[in-house]
């Protein structure tokens, strides 16, 4: 009871006497919100990309291509193929009957970021009336659906926000077609929010194209042996040379280089500027308590142990850390969440955009981070202090 | 230089402090270097690019085929020297999906336009002569273990043979290479014989991806360009033409926010360094008040007392940060043999190196004016009574 007597008391003293070493305290502080800050972030945009991946494509759909095509921009469905594909018993239906598939146009189109000129390739998707029912996650949430016929398109959020030109109302001239925009939509945050979206036939004709990229359909019986039974069913049909994948399958082979070079870049990034601001930070808690070396000798000559010193002189650091840290994840939050950012996908060739997502998860592990490097910065320099015999620590300062 | 010793002196006066701020300060440079590298390599393609170079691309998106016919009509305008053509196979080696690109060129005029690829002569003649024929770059070759003389097995994943199948197979006649480092991210690249891929593919033929043209004067770009522009202006195939740096500094800004998203980062990194260095400095200055002053009595100018104190700060980043750039460059063979020659070569450029000095030399300055300054009117009685 009077070790933990002697540890609040001394804990209060420090705590208390806080403010009379400001500076100090501050660098301590400000060093570790500087790493968490920088940890968190980079984190934040890993998270961020891997969420829009995640939320991309149900397991219930299917996306055919080509087989021997991994990507929808290598891929070639001919017209009657695809209507085949719409026809076999696998594909779900309606409530009026109808095949729930949508075979699309996929093509890349030149646009310039916000303030810029030079060119980015933006995917632009011709999709079938079905699209909208297969993809019931998507809505519009400004303006309206683009009108079947007719040059009109609708834009996906994030592509409305990394690129010029696409408000709702304002004129898109790709090829020697005008298009209007009409509407922005979202998805969940996945990977359709960085697209154009135009009627099929039409875009078709603009782009002079006989015939599609993919085709996506819900399937009817979304078991694994339902997608056995659409595949027998291809395999059966000689005309077909398709190849049927899950959804968030494809999606996420479609980003395995960019995923693998975020998490690379920003887990390099994150750990090598935690260790070394946690040797600038256990400096800075080396000399701060060096210089109470007085203070700490004087507390042990009155009588109070070694160790509720060493036990005391820890709290502070975990508190200072613990402050730092929960300014970083802060500054972190309110700079970075919700930040989009838009780069080149190196598989697809085209503008993937996402959103950072400081998570309640990532908070908490810059938060730890933070305790991690007080704890070692504090306790090393804390038992030095106190085992430096009292007279001499009381002769030399 | 007489000082050197005295400033080792107090540099390493405590000896764990200092040890302590020099890993910091080291690792804040290892990973400048590092980052630097790696955005480097993003841009690599602009570094090597060749002034007198244009590339035509169909106008509205890069995908689009242009016709093979076009290179005698872009031969004929006036200040054109030469042209080449090139069209994306969409190679699958081994089940992977562009596990490295292959091109369909013209032999004679695709090495012609790029002589900083370096091939033995006999292995050109062989690529020239051998319809099924194909080269690679030295790192492809050393990544799969290729010999001259094999069949190359690789897949297509746009182009069909005349029977449907997308299985293609060329002879590996050559092998060829570059010095420069940042022209070697560019050989990553099997190149095929157009004679025979064109004849045996199922549609498309008689089309290509895009033009290389080589122009008499650097200065003229822009306006060759724009003549050939206006040569298939209207026609269904229109074109666009930019000079070569351009095209690939267009597609590093494709890249786009990750240049500026690293240099955020490496401004937090040494922010935060200056912050935890400036306080160590600062508090070790302060703790030598009185040997300070005792230089001063001794006889020590206030100017070369307060260079001594500078001097300290810039030795504690020239050591530091030279580390830190060596540890960096260090890391590279390691990086690259982890990368598997996926990703462009990475290289500490001596541009970086003197950006790393730059940097050094200014945070030297923030952290070590401050102490350098209260040193300077530092009073020498005042300091050895003890009142600090």
């Amino acid at each position: 009871m009077s070790w933990l007597n002697q540890i609040a008391q001394i804990t209060l003293i420090n705590l208390r006497n806080v403010p009379s070493r400001l500076g100090t305290s501050l660098v301590v502080v400000v060093g570790i919100a500087g790493v968490v800050g920088v940890l968190v972030s980079v984190l934040a945009m890993a998270e961020g990309f891997r969420h829009t991946l995640a939320s991309t494509g149900r397991p219930t759909r299917v996306i055919m291509l080509r087989a021997g095509s991994d990507a929808e921009m290598s891929s070639g469905v001919a017209r009657d193929q695809a209507t085949l594909l719409g026809s076999l018993p696998a594909v779900a239906r309606d409530a009026a009957g109808r095949p729930l598939v949508s075979a699309e146009l996929f093509v890349m189109v030149d646009l310039p970021r916000h303030g810029q000129t030079d060119p980015n390739n933006v995917p632009f998707r011709g999709v079938q009336p079905a699209a909208f029912a297969i993809r019931d996650e998507v809505r519009i949430v400004e303006g309206r659906h683009f009108q079947r016929g007719v040059r009109e398109v609708i834009v996906g959020r994030k592509a409305a926000g990394q690129f010029a030109g696409l408000g709702v109302g304002s004129h898109i001239a790709f090829r020697d077609s005008d298009w209007t925009v009409v509407g922005t939509f979202e998805s969940g945050g996945d990977v359709h929010e960085s697209e154009i979206w135009a009627d099929a036939e039409v875009a078709m004709s603009a782009f002079r194209r006989s015939g599609f990229q993919s085709v996506t359909a819900a399937l009817a019986d979304p078991s694994d042996a339902g997608l056995a039974a659409l595949r027998a069913s291809i395999a059966r049909d000689r005309r077909l040379s398709i190849n049927a994948l899950r959804e968030p399958e494809y999606y996420a082979k479609q980003a395995s280089i960019l995923s693998k070079l975020i998490g690379v870049l920003g887990y390099s990034v994150a750990t090598f500027m935690a260790i070394g601001a946690t040797f600038g930070a256990l400096n800075c808690m080396y000399s701060a308590i060096a210089s109470r070396q007085t203070e700490i000798a004087t507390l042990r000559a009155i009588g109070f142990g070694g160790a509720p010193v060493v036990v005391s002189v820890l709290i502070e650091a975990l508190a200072l850390a613990l402050v730092g840290g929960a300014l970083g994840g802060t500054l972190a939050y309110v700079y970075c969440d919700g930040a989009s950012l838009s780069t080149l996908n190196f598989n697809t060739f085209s503008q993937v955009a996402f959103d950072f997502r400081v998570t309640a998860g990532l908070l908490a592990r810059g938060l730890l981070w933070a305790l991690v490097i007080g704890a070692a910065g504090g306790l090393l320099p804390a038992i030095r202090a106190a085992r430096v015999p009292v007279t001499v620590a009381l002769r030399t300062a | 230089m007489k000082y050197l010793p005295l400033l080792w002196a107090q540099l390493f006066r405590r000896k764990t402090r200092t040890v302590l701020t020099l890993l910091s300060v080291l690792i804040a440079f290892l990973l400048f270097g590092l980052l630097e590298a790696v955005q480097i390599a993003f841009e690599s393609g602009a570094d090597s690019a060749d002034a007198k170079r244009l590339l035509t691309t169909a106008r509205y998106s890069i995908i689009e085929p242009l016709p093979m016919a076009y290179a005698g009509r872009m031969e004929r305008v006036p200040g054109v020297v030469a042209v080449a053509y090139a069209d994306w196979f969409g190679a699958k080696y081994q089940n992977e999906s562009n596990a490295f690109a292959v091109f369909a060129v013209d032999p004679a005029r695709y090495l012609d336009m790029y002589p900083e690829f370096e091939i033995p002569s006999a292995q050109r003649e062989a690529f020239v002569k051998t319809r099924t024929g194909a080269v690679a770059g030295q790192r492809l070759v050393d990544r799969y273990g290729w010999k001259v003389g094999q069949k190359l097995p690789i897949a297509s994943e746009i182009h069909a043979k005349a029977d449907g199948s997308l299985d293609w197979e060329f002879d590996l006649v050559g092998i060829f290479d570059a010095e420069d480092p940042a022209v070697r991210a560019n050989t990553d690249v099997v190149l095929i014989n157009v004679a025979h891929f064109d004849e045996a593919r199922q549609v498309g033929r008689g089309k290509t991806g895009w033009y290389i043209i080589r122009i008499a004067d650097a200065e003229q770009a822009r306006a060759v360009a724009a003549d050939i522009d206006r040569l298939f202006q209207n026609s269904p195939d229109e074109t666009k033409t930019a000079p070569e740096k351009e095209f690939a500094l267009g597609f590093a800004k494709q890249i786009g926010d990750m240049g500026a998203l690293v240099t955020r980062i490496l401004l937090a990194v040494f922010f935060t360094i200056l912050i935890l260095t400036g306080n160590t400095m600062a508090q070790s200055i302060r703790e030598r008040i009185p040997e300070l002053a005792i230089l001063k009595t001794l006889g020590f100018s206030n100017t070369t007392v307060t260079a001594l104190v500078l001097g300290e700060a810039a030795l504690l980043f020239v050591i530091g940060g030279g580390l830190g750039m060596l540890g960096a460059v260090a890391m590279m063979p390691a990086l690259n043999g982890a990368t598997g020659g996926r990703f462009p070569p990475l290289f500490v450029e001596t541009q970086t190196f003197l950006w790393a000095a730059g940097v050094a030399l200014a945070l030297a300055l923030a952290v070590g004016l401050p102490p350098a300054w209260r040193v300077h009117r530092l009073r020498i009685v005042e300091a050895l009574a003890g009142h600090r």
